[in-house]
């Protein structure tokens, strides 16, 4: 690597900034279909979990995705083990992983959150949580990351939990991200992270019903990533916390985009899909695009960003 | 070659692009060849994501997620190992793939998921098993019958097709003698479903020692899941569902499980047997 892009993240070192987004990639299912060598080659300097709530879930009826031109919509609905069954059976096998773990929670009550935060936190395998206010998949856990007002109250109830960072996920399907990430900071927060899937809908042509088992679902991909880059400016200048930013990230050229508008880690997302080493690739072509660019990083203040 | 617990070949870490060795008609259908000059050959039931190096989620256009296919064969080919896919264009990546052309090169995940059991273990009289397959679908049968010749496991092989344009691969990628065909408008074998055949078979004596694979489309893979739970015949069907990723990330190719939840198709499957899943009609699911 011509270029050290070793940073710290909300006291966590990390080997790079380039991370996964929370529900792009499940390490335990990779393992089984490629073995110790994606354990070997892991493409991400920390790994975020799938979403997990306090008790198990299914997850919604198929179909659960939809192509789109440069993207797909989902409504996956959160299948998870719940928080009992995440740190007797998943827990385990990522603290094997040999980057710093980040478990995403969601739940509908300050009560049910303070359990989760609790319970994983307590964990010395998990570095930092990510709270998904914001996974529109799930009608109860739209509302607190719409109101800034809401998002204050959580916060101001899991702060005192734990010394770990909390991350909030917010919700781009908002007028105004940035009025809620500075909620979010003022109350506690130690990062934010966006964007999450844009609300969106299919219709079957056959039908002309929804396409999709839960009627609607989030849009991800290319598809996003301007308006993904939009919302990572305004909340970045409205903030002075560090921003996680994601949204349709293919390559270096990607990443380094997100960087300028103010990211502090990049996550790669629906592009895990189509490369499951996805991660390693925009890792080295940001390297690239550093080593080469003119201006340089540092004439760029990047490294007053991410460092 | 590493392989997980349950016999499956695990993929090499990241997609890796492949070259087109080959790309020819078969009735309605087409058969393309990749030549695979790092990966592991597979076993019979796996399948691969695909996507073509260009002409793929350029421009923001579709297609832009990968495709899952069942390799049909697999063989050594000059020092790399030939994949063969059957394919018909039904949507923008379907059709893409049939337009291949000798020397591009295609973006290659695989192989991923379970591959089919061994008759033994799904019942352990197994003397001989039954592959049925319906349309495009007949793909992994073709290399799970010379997978099961290999071991000297007999097979009897049905294969039915909806007409003359939806029909292809048989010649290519069976050996004839021993298929035997059905068509809905006739023009081939049995005038009807392949299931009809499938029927014949599991009232014949000898039915106990067999078991069944099949893989087609969800209405026959329902039919004959039911018929063989009528016949008391244990069987196996490889499945196809809409994925994004082939690799367990996406949850998105859910398949009802008999005792409630789902399973992820692509890691838990595309091999289920029959009693595992709720239906094998779920909505979305199928050849699109």
């Amino acid at each position: 690597m011509s270029v050290d892009l070793a940073t710290t993240f909300c006291g966590i070192a990390l080997e790079h900034p380039v991370i996964n987004a929370s529900g792009t990639f499940d390490a335990i299912a990779a393992r089984r279909a490629f073995g110790e060598a994606l354990v070997q080659s892991f493409p991400f300097s920390a790994f975020v979990s799938k979403t997990i709530t306090p008790e198990p879930r299914a997850g919604n009826p198929p179909p659960r995705l939809w192509e789109t031109p440069a993207g797909m919509i989902n409504s996956i609905g959160l299948p998870n083990k719940g928080l009992a069954g995440f740190l007797e059976h998943d827990l385990p096998q990522l603290a094997e992983l040999p980057v710093p773990l980040v478990v995403s929670v969601m739940a509908t009550s300050a009560e049910e959150f303070s359990q989760l935060v609790s319970g994983v936190t307590e964990r010395d395998e998990v570095a930092a949580v990510e709270l998904n206010v914001s996974c529109p998949n799930v009608h109860s856990g739209l509302i607190v990351g719409e109101q800034p007002v809401e998002t204050a109250r959580l916060l101001e109830a899991l702060r005192p939990l734990t010394a770990k960072p909390l991350i909030v996920k917010l919700t781009p399907n908002v007028a105004e991200p940035a009025a809620v990430a500075v909620a979010a900071e003022g109350a506690g927060a130690d990062a934010v992270s966006l964007i999450n899937t844009l609300k969106a809908s299919a219709v079957d042509p056959a039908t002309l019903e929804p396409s999709l088992g839960a009627g609607r679902g989030g849009l991800s991909g290319p598809a996003i990533r301007a308006v993904a880059l939009e919302q990572v400016r305004v909340v970045s200048d409205a903030v002075a916390i560090p921003v996680v930013g994601m949204g349709g990230v293919t390559s270096g050229v990607d990443a380094l985009d997100f960087i300028a508008a103010g990211a502090s880690l990049v996550a790669v997302g629906t592009e895990n899909f189509r490369d499951p080493a996805a991660g390693t690739r925009v890792l080295s072509e940001l390297c690239e695009r550093l080593a080469a660019a003119r201006p340089s990083p540092a004439d760029l203040n990047l490294n007053l960003r991410y460092r | 070659m590493a392989e997980g617990s349950d016999g499956r070949v695990l993929a090499p870490f990241g997609r890796r692009r492949c070259e087109v060795a080959g790309n020819r008609e078969s009735g309605g259908y087409r058969i393309f060849s990749l030549l695979d000059e790092s990966g592991p050959a597979p076993r019979a039931g796996q399948f691969y994501m695909l996507a073509t190096e260009r002409g793929w989620g350029e421009g923001g256009g579709r297609p832009f997620l990968p495709r899952a296919f069942s390799v049909a064969a697999a063989g050594e080919a000059g020092g790399a190992l030939r994949l063969d896919f059957l394919v018909e264009g039904v949507g923008p990546g379907t059709r893409r793939l049939c337009g291949l052309e000798p020397g591009e090169g295609v973006w290659v995940n695989g192989p991923l998921g379970r591959p089919f059991s061994a008759p033994a273990d799904l019942a352990p009289a197994a003397a001989g098993a039954i592959l049925i397959g319906g349309g495009i679908g007949i793909a992994p049968l073709a290399i799970l019958r010379r997978e099961l010749a290999s071991g000297a496991i007999p097979s009897r092989v049905l294969l039915g097709f909806r007409d003359r344009q939806h029909s292809g691969g048989v010649e290519e990628l069976f050996d004839c003698s021993e298929v035997r065909l059905a068509s809905e408008d006739g023009h081939s074998g049995h005038r009807g479903y392949v299931t009809d055949l499938l029927g014949v078979m599991l009232e014949g004596d000898d039915v106990g020692s067999a078991v069944v694979f099949a893989c087609g489309p969800p209405a026959m893979l329902e039919a004959v899941r039911l018929m063989c739970r009528g016949a008391g015949v244990a069987c196996e069907l490889a499945m196809e569902s809409g994925m994004a990723c082939g690799y367990g990330a996406c949850f998105g190719c859910a398949v009802p499980l008999t005792g409630g939840g789902y399973m992820r198709l692509c890691v838990d499957g595309p091999t289920v047997a029959g009693e595992e899943i709720e239906t094998a009609l779920v909505e979305g699911s199928g050849h699109r």
